[in-house]
């Protein structure tokens, strides 16, 4: 803490946010607490052999609190607050406040956090009963399977000799084993281990890991079939043959965190081997503009699908992964329309490792509202089977991946879960590049911290148990195979929802 | 009454065809409904019968439910606008019947102005259907016609003096709704052109099928399980002309474990249509029997959560949700097959069979 001030200097007006609490009679000295904590709160003061903590740097990851072998911490919200006031609340003042001291645009990390209507919450699944059985997963085949690409309107067969050939050739379609994926995170934007734990994960399971906008390490290439590469306003690590050993390639609009804004990842964080695999000077800033530069219009879009397809010889489905904003429905026919096999439509809720908090907070709504009228709106185009839909944003459990699905998508992205299995505790503090839990940091101390045979295996665990409970809920429903639930909207029923918001997710209420 | 409520309902299935084209009356197929009284409970019961009106054979006989006497001017003045028609009357009916409530039926035999096909009869039946109120059409194919009502199947059968009448294949239905007031037009078989369906199950995809056949211009206005089956068949059979053998793979197709176990050539197909008709997949428990001029067949879920058999007698061929009933009609049989859930079994005139045969359809699908 600095008592001492320049002539000039400000003294911060700023509340602490958490509360370090170490319990004397549990505390050995071990100076655990200290080696783990990267934003340097805890320190060790030979002279009164006392520990102490700087609670002004405390974002309350508690990677301490895990790890501190007597259990001897505890970190909570700094209980020190402001007069109650519903107007002026605490979170209100502290950032104009930090703003007054610095001038700056507040940057933070991960999804938007405020109270929104979580639909998730709003929405009851549907359960078989007499007229109809119940099938149970533990004894019956129960069918995830899903394919991502452009479906056609029927197929053609010969019949010739005895013989039946199908004269259709398919679009290209992707594969996957459960209609779960996990969402961009660029490597830059997250740890090498973290990266690679993704990657051998989706390997593993039989699913995609999206490379966000930071390339595709060459040592990693090997992970391409369970590749989803993206294409962005930066273009980082863009090259043929990284186009050509992914699975899908993937146009970065937009994202749910931060429509319209594009991405900077500072020169610090551009390390050797980043530098290498964005194909950017080391030490530069890596910026994504805000729009793609030769986006401007529906029909550069097209342009730029059509050049993907042509460099990846007509192979692989070409997805478009935009934010969910006011007119998402008409955007995304106009991007089937364009070509476009997969659109991934990213709500409000959705991460990322740095925004303006203002955009993150405020721009965007929510996926299940998006992904229900974008659905709905291809249908009645009739062309919802020219594309694959992908809900990204906001998906905390197994059930809201049931939901999603029930309510138009394919198949859902998740990003924060993904991270949450691999320790992340949602301190939102991945702009600063410091992460105690060694995901979202470049610093080799700290991710050397995630172990990738250990963080894979915590993935897969997790597609292993969201999967196996979406099996449990559509044998419920006499259902054994997703595709029976895909938009099948007569499964759910909306609770405590006023009229306008069963009619955008076109659900009846409960009861009903 | 027309709900917006999806119809819960278990059923009883009975479809005879002579095979060698011979007609024959109503005895088999009300005496095989009869036999599977449990599987009704009175609120639904019906009958289609193929090669009835061999009189008027090259025109569609529509048989319209009238709910008032009043309406029937204004759908004969629509049909007359629309159509020739060549003969129209009362179907006749027998009061003294046990069943519910009944409206009056008409049929007529019309011939579409100006040459129109098969498409502009359906759309003016959807037309009668949706904008003349109390008036459907339950039946519009040529040389057949349905006949359903509220009762148990025998007192329908006796209702409309269904012994009168005599053709080569009769499908019969009984029906146990859970959930709806008795009303005529729900009954089943359902019916567009020379198509019949009838339909045991509860459909748990129905939402995803509902709204995939509505991006094809199909809306379902029953709101019934039923309607969704006969629209699927309709897109894939008569728009589409894939043959049964195909349609019974992606209304209830193999598992995915099955399919990867097959040789390269099966696997592609059926990948294939597992991946182009994911959303007519037919998910949760159902039977039907599905009928037109010249053959008939029977096909169950994927799982076999409903019952379905089948038995040949010399020229007889049966589909039934039960062998008891089969038994019940024609006594002996010369073969009794159950077939795997999503295994159709098909009857057809033997003289469909060989052009069936002359096409040479893949042993893929045998």
């Amino acid at each position: 803490m600095k008592f001492l001030l320049k002539k000039d200097e400000m003294f911060s007006f700023m509340l602490p946010e958490f509360l370090v609490e170490r319990r004397g009679d549990r505390c050995i000295k071990c100076r655990v607490c200290e080696r783990q904590c990267g934003f340097g709160v805890h320190s060790y003061d030979e002279m009164s052999n006392t520990m102490r903590a700087d609670e002004m740097k405390c974002v309350g990851c508690q990677r301490c609190a895990v790890m501190c072998p007597t259990k001897a911490l505890i970190i909570r919200p700094h209980p020190s607050d402001y007069r109650p006031n519903a107007n002026w609340t605490r979170e209100k003042i502290q950032d104009l406040k930090k703003q007054a001291e610095s001038g700056g645009v507040i940057l933070t990390g991960s999804g938007c956090d405020k109270p929104y209507r979580i639909y998730w919450d709003h929405i009851v699944l549907n359960a078989a009963q007499v007229t109809n059985p119940a099938i149970d997963p533990l004894r019956e085949p129960m069918e995830l399977r899903t394919f991502l690409g452009r479906k056609h309107d029927k197929l053609e067969f010969a019949f010739d000799g005895g013989e039946i050939e199908l004269v259709t050739e398919l679009y290209p379609n992707v594969q996957i084993e459960t209609p779960i994926l996990f969402s961009a995170m660029s490597y830059g934007a997250i740890s090498y281990n973290a990266f690679k734990s993704l990657a051998m994960a989706a390997s593993e399971y039989g699913t995609l890991f999206n490379t966000g906008e930071g390339g595709l390490p060459k040592e990693l290439r090997k992970f391409g079939k369970n590749a989803v590469v993206q294409c962005a306003s930066g273009r980082f690590g863009v090259d043929p043959e990284y186009l050509n050993v992914a699975a899908v390639v993937e146009i970065k609009i937009g994202q749910g965190a931060k429509p319209g804004i594009g991405g900077h990842l500072p020169g610090e964080k551009v390390t050797k081997p980043i530098s290498v695999t964005r194909m950017i000077p080391e030490g530069t800033d890596a910026l994504s503009p805000a729009p793609q530069h030769d986006i401007y219009s529906i029909e550069d879009l097209s342009t730029l699908i059509y050049a993907l397809k042509e460099a990846t010889n007509y192979e692989k489905p070409v997805s478009v992964k935009i934010a969910a904003v006011h007119n998402v429905a008409a955007i995304a026919s106009g991007i089937a329309r364009a070509g476009a096999d997969i659109i991934a439509i990213d709500g409000i809720r959705g991460g990322t490792g740095a925004a303006p908090k203002i955009i993150r907070d405020n721009v965007g709504i929510p996926i299940e509202l998006a992904i229900a009228s974008v659905d709905e709106r291809l249908r009645r185009e009739g062309i919802r089977n020219k594309v694959s839909l992908i809900a990204a944003g906001g998906i905390r459990n197994s059930a809201d991946v049931v939901k999603a699905i029930a309510l138009g998508a394919d198949a859902i992205y998740i990003g924060t879960p993904a991270l949450i299995a691999m320790g992340c505790t949602l301190c939102q503090k991945c702009h600063t590049g410091i992460c105690n839990w060694g995901i979202c940091t470049q610093d080799p101390q700290l991710s050397k911290r995630l172990n990738p045979e250990i963080a894979s295996k915590r993935l897969v665990n997790l597609l292993k148990a969201w999967s196996n409970e979406i099996k449990e809920m559509l044998g419920a429903m006499g259902i054994n195979a997703i595709e029976s639930l895909r938009g099948n909207r007569e499964m759910l029923r909306g609770v405590g929802l006023q009229e306008w918001e069963l009619e955008v997710l076109g659900i009846k209420g409960a009861g009903e | 009454m027309r709900g917006f409520e999806k119809v819960h309902d278990a059923c009883g299935l009975f479809g005879v065809i002579d095979r060698s084209g011979s007609r024959f009356d109503s005895d088999m197929v009300v005496t095989a409904m009869k036999n599977m009284k449990v599987r009704g409970n009175g609120l639904g019961g019906g009958f289609a019968a193929y090669g009835i009106y061999p009189d008027f054979k090259d025109y569609y006989a529509l048989h319209v439910m009238l709910e008032t006497s009043e309406v029937r001017k204004d759908v004969e003045s629509f049909l007359e606008k629309n159509f020739d028609v060549v003969n129209a009357e009362e179907i006749p009916t027998n009061l003294e019947a046990n069943v519910f409530r009944p409206p009056v039926f008409w049929r007529y035999f019309v011939m579409p102005k100006n040459d129109e096909g098969d498409d502009y009869v359906v759309s003016k039946v959807m037309e009668i259907n949706t904008k003349i109120d109390g008036a459907y059409v339950i039946s519009s194919g040529k040389n057949m016609g349905v006949f359903k009502g509220v009762g148990f199947p025998e007192d329908i059968a006796e209702f409309f003096l269904l012994h009168e009448y005599r053709g080569y294949m009769w499908i019969g239905h009984s029906r146990f709704p859970t959930n709806t007031p008795g009303w005529w037009g729900g009954a089943h078989p359902f019916n567009i052109l020379d198509w019949s369906v009838v339909h045991n199950g509860e459909i748990s995809s129905y939402g995803t099928n509902k709204r995939y056949l509505e991006m094809r211009g199909y809306f379902c206005t029953l709101l019934t399980d039923t309607e969704v089956m006969a629209y699927a068949v309709d897109l894939l059979m008569r728009k589409q002309g894939l043959p049964i053998e195909i349609v019974a793979k992606i209304l209830a197709p193999p598992m995915w474990d099955q399919i990867d176990r097959m040789d390269e050539k099966s696997k592609k197909i059926y990948t294939a249509l597992r991946i182009t008709y994911a959303p007519l997949l037919i998910n949760g428990p159902w039977t039907i029997i599905v009928a037109r001029h010249g053959e008939m067949f029977g096909i169950t879920d994927r799982i076999r959560l409903r019952p379905i058999t089948s038995g040949e007698k010399g020229d007889l061929f049966f589909v039934s949700s039960e062998e008891a009933a089969i038994r019940a009609a024609c006594g002996e049989l010369d073969r009794v097959y159950t077939p795997m859930g999503g295994e159709p079994v098909v009857g057809r005139l033997y003289k469909f069979e060989k052009a069936e045969r002359r096409s040479q359809r893949g042993e893929v699908f045998a």
